[in-house]
C-alpha cells in the first residue's frame, strides 16, 4: 500500500514523515525539477506502508514547481490515500488546501496536528465536527510527541479500501450551475477526478487547459468576460471555512499578551539591530566551523606557542586554539592521511598500480572526505537555524539588498557558505524556490574565494613583491570575487536568466525549538548524499586526472607530467592563455597545467607547480617566508609576462570552474543539462575575459583609458537612445494614433 | 477609507476590499488567505525599508511592499 503525506510547509510533514519511516527514508529529484522527493517505509503492527512525502504548499495551483508536482503525483500515481497533515493551531489556512484535496477521487484522511499546543493554550479541538463537515476521518495526532501515530496508521489502512468520490465546497453557492455543468461535461466525457476538474475548468487552470482543452473550452464561453474566477473560487473556499468550522477550536481568543515568539522576534528583526544580530550570528557559524583561532584567543595571546609543535599542535591548533569544525577537519586528514599511508605501504612501490591507489584515487577520495567534518558542523548549525524559524527572517531581513541583483534573501547564505566551500554552498541553494533565482545564484557561486583557493593566493602573494603586500594581494583577490559576482547578478539578470522577479510571499512560522531527530536526520541525508558523490562522480574523475597528468599518450608511465596526456594537451592549449600573460615564455606551459588541473580541485593548482619547481616536500608545508628563496619563488617571480601575468592567473583560478565537486553539485541543483553546461562556459568565459584584462591594463596601463573610453560613449549612446530613442519611437505612435 | 496595503503604518488594521496585478503573484496572495473580507494587521517593517510583516487568519506572512500595493484594504 502506497499512501501520500500533504500539508503546507511547518505542520509538521516533515516530523511525521520521520517518526513514521524512522531511517528508512531516502531522499531524491522528482524527474526533472529540483523538487526533493521523499520516500520511506512504515513497519508495525504487521503493517506495511510505503509512504511518500509530498512538497509542502499551501494550494494546487500551477504556478509552483511543488504545487504541480504534488497534484501530478496524486492524479497519475494514484496512491491508495492521501494523509493530510493539518496544524490545528493554524486551522484556517490549512484547511484551504484540504478543501482541494478533498475534490479529488482519493481517499483522505486528516491528520490534525498540535493539539496538543492549543490545548496548553487552554483551547479545545472538536475533531469529530471537522470530520463530519469534510466526511473525511480525522486523527489527533502529535508528530513531535509520537501521540496517535499508530491509530492515525490503523484509521488509513481502514479507510484506503473504501473509495471515496471528490466533493467541492463551491458545489453550492455563487458558481453552482457553471460547477454542475463542467462535471456533466467530464463526466460524460469519463474523465477521472471530475469534482477537482470541474474547480480547474472553471478557474481556466492553465495545466488543466493543456490536458483537456475541449472541455475547458466549452465552459470558457460560460464565464462572464472580466470576472476574476480564482478570486471568487478562493473567496468561497476561505468563507466555506470561516463560517463552518467555527467553533472547531473552543476556548478563548489569543491572549493580547505577546506570545514568547513574539518576543524573540521583536529582538531578531528589530529596525536597527536586526541586521547587526543576524551579521554576528553568521560570523559566529562561520567562526565556529573554519577558524583556526577560536574566540581569538591566540591573538589575545592567552595560549603560548609552541616552538616543537606536537601531532596535537597541528590538531588543535598552535598558539591558538582551533574551532570544533577545524579540529574535526584536522582529524579526518590525520585519519585519511594515516590510511593512506597504511595503503601505500601494503602495496608495491614504484608500480603504476599503487601510483594510481595512493596518488589519484585515495588522493583525491580522501582530499574531499576531509572536508566531510566542516560541511557537516556547518550544516548542523544551518539546520538548526532553519528549524528554528530564523532562516526566514534572514530572507525577511536582507530581501531589499538583495533584489537589486535579481536574487533574493534567500541567497545570501549559499553564497556566504561558498567562501568556505562552494559544494555545500551550491547544494544549499535548495532552499530558493524560484528557479530563475536558483540558477542565477549558482552561476555566480565560483565567484567567492574558498577555501581551497587561498593556499593559491597565500603562495602567491607570499613571492610577489618580496612578500611585501601579500596581505593586500589576498584581500583583492576577495574583492575581486565579489565584485564580479555582483557585476555577473546583474549582467545575467538583463541578458539570459531574464523574466519577472518572482514573488517574495513567504510565511513567517513561530519560532519553535529545533528537534534534535530531527536535525540528526537532515545531516544523515546530507551525509550519504556527499559520501554518494564521493564514492562515483568524485572517484571516477581522480582516477581520470591520475591517469591524464601520470601517462603519456603512447600509455607509458611518466615522471615529468610535463609529457603526460594532460601536460601534452596542456601545451596544445598555451597559445590560448598567451593573451592571459601567465602562458607566455619558456615556462608558460607549467602554468596551464596547473590552472587545468585547477579545474579539478583547487588544492592541485599550488602542489603541480611546486612539483615542476622540482620541489621534493609539499609547497604548503614550507614556511611562507621561506618560499621566495625556493624554486617555486623563482617559478612564479621569473614568469614571462610579469607581475600582471601573476595577477592574470590568480585571477583564473578564482574565477574559472571551481572544481569537479562543484560542478557535480550544479548538476544535481541545475534541473537542466543545458543549464550546467551553460553555467561552466559562464564560468570559463569570465574568467578568461578578466584575466585578460587584468593582464593587459596590468601590463600597459594607458589600456584601461581606451576601455574607460569605450564604456563612456557606450554608457552615453544608451542614455541618448533612452531620452531621444524611445521619444521618436513614441511620437511616432502618437501620430498614428491621430 | 479605502487605500492599499503597502502604505499602512505599523500597527494599523485593515479589511482586505479587492487584489488585483499580474496573475501568479494574485492567485498566490489567494492562497495565503488574502481574499476579500480577511483582517489584516501590519506587524512591522524590515530594518531596509521593505518587505512588511502582516497577521491574518492567525499566522504572520510577508510581503513586498510591491505586491503589497496590489492590495486594497479598508482602513
Amino acid at each position: 500500500m502506497i499512501i501520500a503525506l500533504a500539508g503546507n510547509p511547518n505542520c509538521g510533514k516533515t516530523t511525521l514523515f520521520n517518526a513514521l519511516t524512522g531511517s528508512t527514508a531516502h531522499v531524491g529529484n522528482w524527474p526533472g525539477v529540483t523538487v526533493d522527493k521523499r520516500e520511506g517505509t512504515y513497519k508495525k503492527r504487521g503493517l506495511k506502508i510505503q509512504i511518500v512525502d509530498l512538497p509542502g504548499i499551501y494550494s494546487l495551483s500551477p504556478y509552483t514547481p511543488e504545487e504541480v508536482v504534488s497534484r501530478n503525483y496524486i492524479i497519475k500515481e494514484r496512491p491508495d490515500l492521501v494523509v493530510n497533515v493539518v496544524d490545528a493551531t493554524n486551522l484556517e489556512r490549512n484547511l484551504y488546501l484540504t478543501t482541494q484535496l478533498l475534490e479529488l477521487d482519493v481517499p483522505v484522511v486528516i491528520a490534525l496536528n498540535m493539539g496538543d499546543v492549543l490545548k496548553k493554550e487552554g483551547k479545545s479541538l472538536d475533531d469529530a465536527k471537522l470530520s463530519k463537515l469534510f466526511k473525511v476521518p480525522v486523527v489527533k495526532i502529535s508528530a513531535l510527541k509520537k501521540e496517535g501515530l499508530e491509530e492515525l496508521m490503523c484509521t488509513v489502512s481502514e479507510s484506503a479500501a473504501s473509495a471515496r468520490e471528490g466533493f467541492s465546497v463551491i458545489e453550492k453557492g455563487a458558481l453552482e450551475n457553471l460547477f454542475k455543468d463542467a462535471k456533466t461535461l467530464y463526466k460524460d466525457k469519463g474523465a477521472d477526478n471530475v469534482a477537482f476538474r470541474a474547480v480547474k475548468a472553471i478557474e481556466q487552470d492553465v495545466e488543466e487547459v493543456k490536458t483537456n482543452s475541449d472541455v475547458t473550452a466549452k465552459i470558457k464561453e460560460k464565464l462572464n468576460d472580466g470576472e476574476d474566477y480564482e478570486a471568487v473560487v478562493a473567496d468561497l473556499r476561505y468563507t466555506f471555512i470561516t463560517e463552518k468550522t467555527k467553533g472547531v477550536v473552543g476556548g478563548k481568543q489569543k491572549a493580547v499578551k505577546l506570545s514568547a515568539s513574539d518576543r524573540i522576534d521583536r529582538v531578531l528583526t528589530h529596525r536597527i539591530w536586526g541586521i547587526p544580530i543576524f551579521l554576528f550570528i553568521m560570523f559566529a557559524v562561520f567562526h565556529l566551523t573554519f577558524s583556526e583561532d577560536f574566540l581569538y584567543l591566540g591573538a589575545m595571546g592567552a595560549i603560548p606557542e609552541s616552538a616543537n609543535p606536537t601531532g596535537w599542535n597541528n590538531i588543535f591548533g598552535n598558539g591558538a586554539i582551533n574551532a570544533p569544525g577545524t579540529i574535526l577537519f584536522n582529524l579526518m586528514d590525520l585519519a585519511t592521511g594515516k590510511l593512506g599511508d597504511l595503503v601505500a605501504g601494503a602495496m608495491p612501490e614504484g608500480t603504476w598500480y599503487t601510483s594510481m591507489v595512493c596518488d589519484g584515487l585515495l588522493g583525491g577520495v580522501f582530499s574531499v572526505l576531509s572536508f566531510i567534518p566542516q560541511i557537516l558542523v556547518l550544516f548542523l548549525f544551518l539546520s538548526i537555524l532553519e528549524d528554528s524559524g530564523y532562516m526566514a527572517r534572514v530572507a525577511f531581513i536582507m530581501d531589499r539588498a538583495f533584489r537589486r541583483f535579481g536574487l533574493s534573501g534567500k541567497s545570501f547564505l549559499p553564497l556566504l557558505m561558498c567562501f568556505g566551500c562552494a559544494v555545500p554552498g551550491i547544494m544549499a541553494t535548495r532552499t530558493i524556490e524560484s528557479e530563475r533565482e536558483r540558477r542565477l545564484t549558482i552561476m555566480i557561486t565560483p565567484f567567492f574565494s574558498c577555501g581551497a583557493k587561498l593556499p593559491i593566493w597565500a603562495c602567491i602573494g607570499s613571492v610577489l613583491f618580496a612578500g611585501q603586500y601579500k596581505d593586500l594581494i589576498v584581500y583583492g583577490v576577495y574583492v575581486l570575487g565579489i565584485a564580479v559576482a555582483v557585476l555577473s547578478a546583474l549582467v545575467l539578470k538583463k541578458l539570459v536568466i531574464k523574466g519577472e522577479t518572482s514573488a517574495f510571499i513567504m510565511e513567517l512560522p513561530e519560532y519553535r525549538r529545533p528537534q534534535f531527530s530531527n536535525t540528526m536526520i537532515h545531516l544523515w541525508q546530507k551525509l550519504k548524499h556527499y559520501l554518494f558523490r564521493a564514492a562515483t562522480v568524485i572517484a571516477g574523475a581522480t582516477v581520470v586526472i591520475w591517469f591524464l597528468t601520470s601517462f603519456s599518450f603512447s600509455f607509458s608511465f611518466v615522471e615529468d607530467q610535463g609529457e603526460s596526456i594532460l601536460g601534452v594537451i596542456s601545451k596544445a592549449f598555451q597559445w590560448l592563455f598567451v593573451p592571459l600573460g601567465f602562458a607566455m615564455g619558456e615556462d608558460g606551459w607549467k602554468f596551464v597545467v596547473a590552472a587545468f588541473s585547477g579545474l579539478i580541485a583547487k588544492e592541485m593548482v599550488v602542489s603541480v607547480l611546486g612539483m615542476f619547481a622540482g620541489m621534493s616536500n609539499d609547497v604548503l608545508d614550507l614556511d611562507e617566508s621561506t618560499l621566495l628563496s625556493t624554486g617555486f619563488g623563482s617559478l612564479v617571480v621569473g614568469m614571462a609576462g610579469g607581475v600582471p601575468a601573476a595577477m592574470a592567473f590568480m585571477a583564473f583560478n578564482l574565477l574559472s570552474v571551481p572544481c569537479m565537486a562543484a560542478v557535480g553539485a550544479a548538476s544535481g541543483e541545475l534541473s537542466k543539462k543545458k543549464y550546467l553546461f551553460g553555467a561552466i562556459a559562464y564560468w570559463m568565459l569570465t574568467a578568461y575575459i578578466v584575466s585578460a584584462l587584468i593582464f593587459w591594463i596590468g601590463r600597459y596601463w594607458w589600456i584601461s583609458i581606451i576601455l574607460a573610453g569605450i564604456v563612456t560613449v557606450a554608457v552615453a549612446a544608451k542614455l541618448i537612445y533612452d531620452k531621444y530613442g524611445k521619444k521618436r519611437v513614441k511620437t511616432v505612435k502618437d501620430i498614428n494614433k491621430e | 477609507m479605502l487605500t492599499t496595503l503597502d502604505k499602512l503604518e505599523k500597527g494599523m488594521q485593515g479589511k482586505v476590499v479587492s487584489v488585483t496585478g499580474e496573475i501568479k503573484i494574485k492567485r498566490r496572495l489567494f492562497d495565503m488567505g488574502i481574499t476579500p473580507g480577511a483582517g489584516i494587521v501590519l506587524r512591522k517593517v524590515a530594518p531596509l525599508g521593505d518587505p512588511i510583516e502582516i497577521t491574518l487568519r492567525g499566522y504572520e506572512l510577508s510581503l513586498r511592499k510591491s505586491e503589497a500595493a496590489s492590495v486594497t484594504v479598508e482602513v
